[in-house]
C-alpha cells in the first residue's frame, strides 16, 4: 500500500454491495447530498459552459457597434438590450463571463502553486517558518484591493498585470492554510515513518504531506476564486484593472456607470452575473468547509 | 502581561518594518525610471532628471531606502508629486469622510450582523437561519460599487430622497456633509455584515452547546437572559476578532465606494494617485492603511482583557 494512502483508508467506506468506495468519491457525495452545494455547482456549471460556449450561443458579436441601436431596453430583439454604442448586452455578459472566469482561474491556479511552496516550506521546514510568516502577515496586513491597486499602478493595466497583481495579493492566504495543515500532518506517525524509511525530504512534502492537505487548499481555492472575481471586477470598475476594450464584467460597470440613471441595465446585468459567479463559488466552497469540519461533520 | 505587551509590540515593529520594505520595493517594481513614468510622455530629460535629484531617485536603491526610512520615523511621508504638498497633510485633509465612513459602516455592520448572528444561532436548522445564513452568503458575493450604483440610483436619482453624490461643501455644518454618508454607510455595512454575521453564528453554536447554559436553563433563566446574558457575553471574543478582520474589508471596500458615491476621502485620493502614478502618495497610503490595520488588531488582542476576564496573557 502506498504510505500516501494511510491516513486517507480510515474514512474509505464500503457500499451494500461490499464494493470499496475510495475517500474522494465519500466525500463527493456528501458534499453533493447539500442542496446549498448542489444549486452552488449548478449555477457554476451553468456559467462556465456559458463562458465556453459563448461564441455559439450569443446572437451578436460583443464588439459591433451599432450606433442606431443604442441605450435599447431589454426585448425580444435584445434580451438585456444594447450599450451606449448599440452592442448587444446579453452578448457582451456572456463573452464576460470568459474573461472574468478566465482571470480568477488563472490567478487561483498561480496563487494556490506559489502559496503551497510557501505553505509547505513555512510548516515542514523550521527555519523557514519565521521569515515566511512574517512576511505573509505584513502583506496580509494590506486590504487585498489596495493592494492590488498598487501593484496594478506600478506594473500597468493590463490583463496579465491584473492576474500577477491578484495572484501576489491571495498567495499568502493559501500560504497561511497550507502552513496550518503542514504543521499537523507533519507530526503524524506516516511522516515519521517515512522518513525513517529514507523517503527524501522532497518526496515526503510534494507526496506524502501535499496528497493529505489537498481538501483544506481545494476549499481555499474556491474561496480565492469568488474574491477574484470581485476584485477584477472592483479593479476594472475603478480603471486600474483590464483595459475597457476588453468586455470584462468589471468594465462593462464601468463604462455603464454614466449611463446607468437612463438605462439600469448596464450595470444590472454585469453586476448580477458578478453576484451568481461569486455566490456559486462560495455555496460550494461553504459546503466543502463544513464537510471538512470535524464539529460540523456529525451534523451532516 | 508587561512581558505580553512588549513581545506584542515588538512584533509589530517587525511586521511594520516589513511593511515598509514591501511598499518601497513595490514602488520600485515599475519598469524603466521611476520619474520618467511619473512625469509621463511628455516630459523632457531635463525634467526627468530634476525630479530624480529631488526625490534622491539617483543614489542607489539601498540608500534610497535608508533615506525614505529616516524620514518616515520623523512621520515625513514625502511629497506628492501632483499635490504638491506634503502626503502627512494630503491624507489629513482626506481623513474626515473616510473615518466617518468607516465608522457608520461598522456599526450597521454590528446591528445587522450580531443580532442575524444570535438570531440564526438560537433557532438553528429553521428557516430564519437558512434565510440570514443566505443573506451573509450573498453579502460576501455582492461588490460594494455595484450595490452602491444600484442602491444610488434608487434612493438618489429615482426617489432623490438622498444627495446622490459628493460631500457637500466643505462650510456647510457636520450634519450636512454627514448626510451624504448615509448611503455609502449602508452599502458597506450591509455588505460587510456578511462577516460578522457568520462568526457570531459560529461563536453563538459554540458557545449555546456549553455546560453553562443548561445550568442557566436548569436554574430557570428565562431563554432571552440564557440568550443575551449568559451565551451573547461569552460568544463575543470571536466577533470582536471578526471586527478586526471587517476593518480591512471596510477600508478596501471604502476606496471602491467612495470613488462610486465621489467622497473625497483617502480612498478617492488613493485611486487618483494611482490613475497620476504620484507613487507618494500611493506608498504613503498603503503605509498608514496597514500600520492601522496592525495597530487596531493589537488593540482587538488587548480589549479581550476587558471584556473576557478568563483572558491572561
Amino acid at each position: 500500500m502506498p504510505m500516501s494512502a494511510a491516513p486517507r483508508t480510515a474514512i474509505a467506506g464500503t457500499t451494500s454491495t461490499g464494493r470499496r468506495r475510495g475517500p474522494t468519491a465519500i466525500i463527493m457525495r456528501k458534499l453533493f447530498d447539500r442542496k446549498l452545494v448542489l444549486v452552488g455547482a449548478a449555477i457554476l456549471i451553468v456559467v462556465a459552459l456559458a463562458a465556453l460556449l459563448a461564441p455559439r450561443i450569443t446572437p451578436y458579436d460583443p464588439m459591433a457597434i451599432k450606433i442606431l441601436d443604442r441605450l435599447q431596453s431589454p426585448r425580444v430583439t435584445h434580451w438585456f438590450g444594447t450599450d451606449e454604442l448599440g452592442r448587444d448586452v446579453f452578448s457582451r455578459v456572456i463573452f464576460g463571463a470568459r474573461y472574468s472566469l478566465m482571470i480568477g482561474a488563472v490567478v487561483v491556479l498561480v496563487s494556490t502553486f506559489c502559496g503551497v511552496l510557501l505553505g509547505l516550506a513555512a510548516g515542514f521546514f523550521r527555519r523557514l517558518d519565521g521569515p515566511i510568516m512574517r512576511v505573509v502577515d505584513a502583506m496580509m496586513s494590506f486590504p487585498d484591493i489596495l493592494l492590488a491597486i498598487a501593484l496594478v499602478a506600478v506594473l500597468g493595466a493590463s490583463i496579465a498585470n491584473v492576474i500577477i497583481a491578484l495572484a501576489i495579493v491571495y498567495t499568502p492566504r493559501v500560504a497561511r492554510v497550507v502552513r496550518a495543515s503542514t504543521l499537523v500532518v507533519r507530526e503524524l506517525l506516516y511522516i515519521e515513518a517515512a522518513r525513517a524509511l529514507g523517503v527524501s525530504t522532497w518526496r515526503i512534502l510534494f507526496i506524502h504531506i501535499l496528497h493529505n492537505i489537498s481538501s483544506p487548499i481545494l476549499v481555499q481555492a474556491t474561496f480565492i476564486f469568488a474574491y477574484a472575481v470581485l476584485a477584477e471586477a472592483g479593479l476594472s470598475f475603478l480603471g486600474v484593472g483590464v483595459p475597457p476594450e476588453w468586455p470584462t464584467w468589471g468594465t462593462m460597470i464601468a463604462s455603464g456607470q454614466q449611463f446607468a440613471h437612463q438605462a439600469i441595465w448596464l450595470v444590472m446585468f454585469p453586476g448580477v452575473a458578478i453576484v451568481l459567479s461569486a455566490l456559486s463559488l462560495q455555496m460550494v466552497g461553504d459546503g466543502f468547509r463544513d464537510l471538512l469540519d470535524p464539529k460540523l461533520r456529525k451534523s451532516l | 502581561m508587561t512581558r505580553y505587551l512588549a513581545s506584542r509590540f515588538a512584533g509589530m515593529v517587525i511586521v511594520m518594518l516589513i511593511v515598509a520594505v514591501l511598499v518601497f520595493f513595490i514602488t520600485r517594481l515599475a519598469p524603466g525610471d521611476p520619474a520618467a513614468v511619473m512625469l509621463g510622455e511628455q516630459a523632457t530629460a531635463a525634467d526627468i532628471a530634476q525630479l530624480r535629484a529631488t526625490y534622491g531617485l539617483d543614489q542607489p536603491l539601498p540608500v534610497q531606502f535608508l533615506y525614505w526610512l529616516g524620514e518616515l520615523s520623523r512621520g515625513n511621508l514625502g511629497q506628492s508629486i501632483f499635490l504638491q504638498r506634503p502626503v502627512t497633510q494630503a491624507l489629513l485633509e482626506r481623513a474626515e469622510p473616510t473615518f466617518f465612513l468607516t465608522l457608520f459602516s461598522i456599526v450597521i455592520a454590528v446591528l445587522i450582523g450580531v443580532p442575524c448572528g444570535v438570531a440564526a444561532a438560537v433557532w438553528r436548522g429553521t428557516a430564519t437561519d437558512q434565510a440570514f445564513s443566505g443573506f451573509a452568503m450573498l453579502g460576501a458575493s455582492i461588490p460594494s460599487f455595484w450595490f452602491g450604483l444600484i442602491l444610488m440610483q434608487i434612493f438618489a436619482v429615482s426617489l432623490g430622497w438622498l444627495p446622490v453624490a459628493g460631500y457637500g461643501d466643505p462650510g456647510a455644518p457636520l450634519l450636512d456633509r454627514l448626510q451624504h454618508l448615509i448611503l455609502p454607510s449602508i452599502v458597506l455595512g450591509v455588505v460587510n455584515s456578511a462577516l460578522i454575521l457568520r462568526f457570531t453564528r459560529a461563536s453563538m453554536l459554540d458557545v449555546l452547546g456549553e455546560d453553562h447554559i443548561r445550568t442557566a436553563r436548569a436554574k430557570g433563566a428565562s431563554e432571552a437572559r440564557v440568550v443575551l446574558h449568559h451565551a451573547l457575553r461569552n460568544a463575543l471574543i470571536p466577533v470582536i476578532t471578526a471586527l478586526g478582520l471587517t476593518f480591512a474589508l471596510l477600508i478596501g471596500g471604502a476606496i471602491v465606494t467612495e470613488t462610486v458615491f465621489g467622497l473625497p476621502g483617502i480612498g478617492n485620493l488613493v485611486v487618483s494617485a494611482v490613475l497620476r502614478r504620484d507613487y507618494p502618495v500611493i506608498q504613503g497610503a498603503l503605509l498608514v492603511i496597514a500600520g492601522l490595520y496592525v495597530l487596531i488588531n493589537l488593540l482587538i488582542d488587548l480589549l479581550y482583557l476587558a471584556i473576557d476576564p478568563r483572558v491572561k496573557y
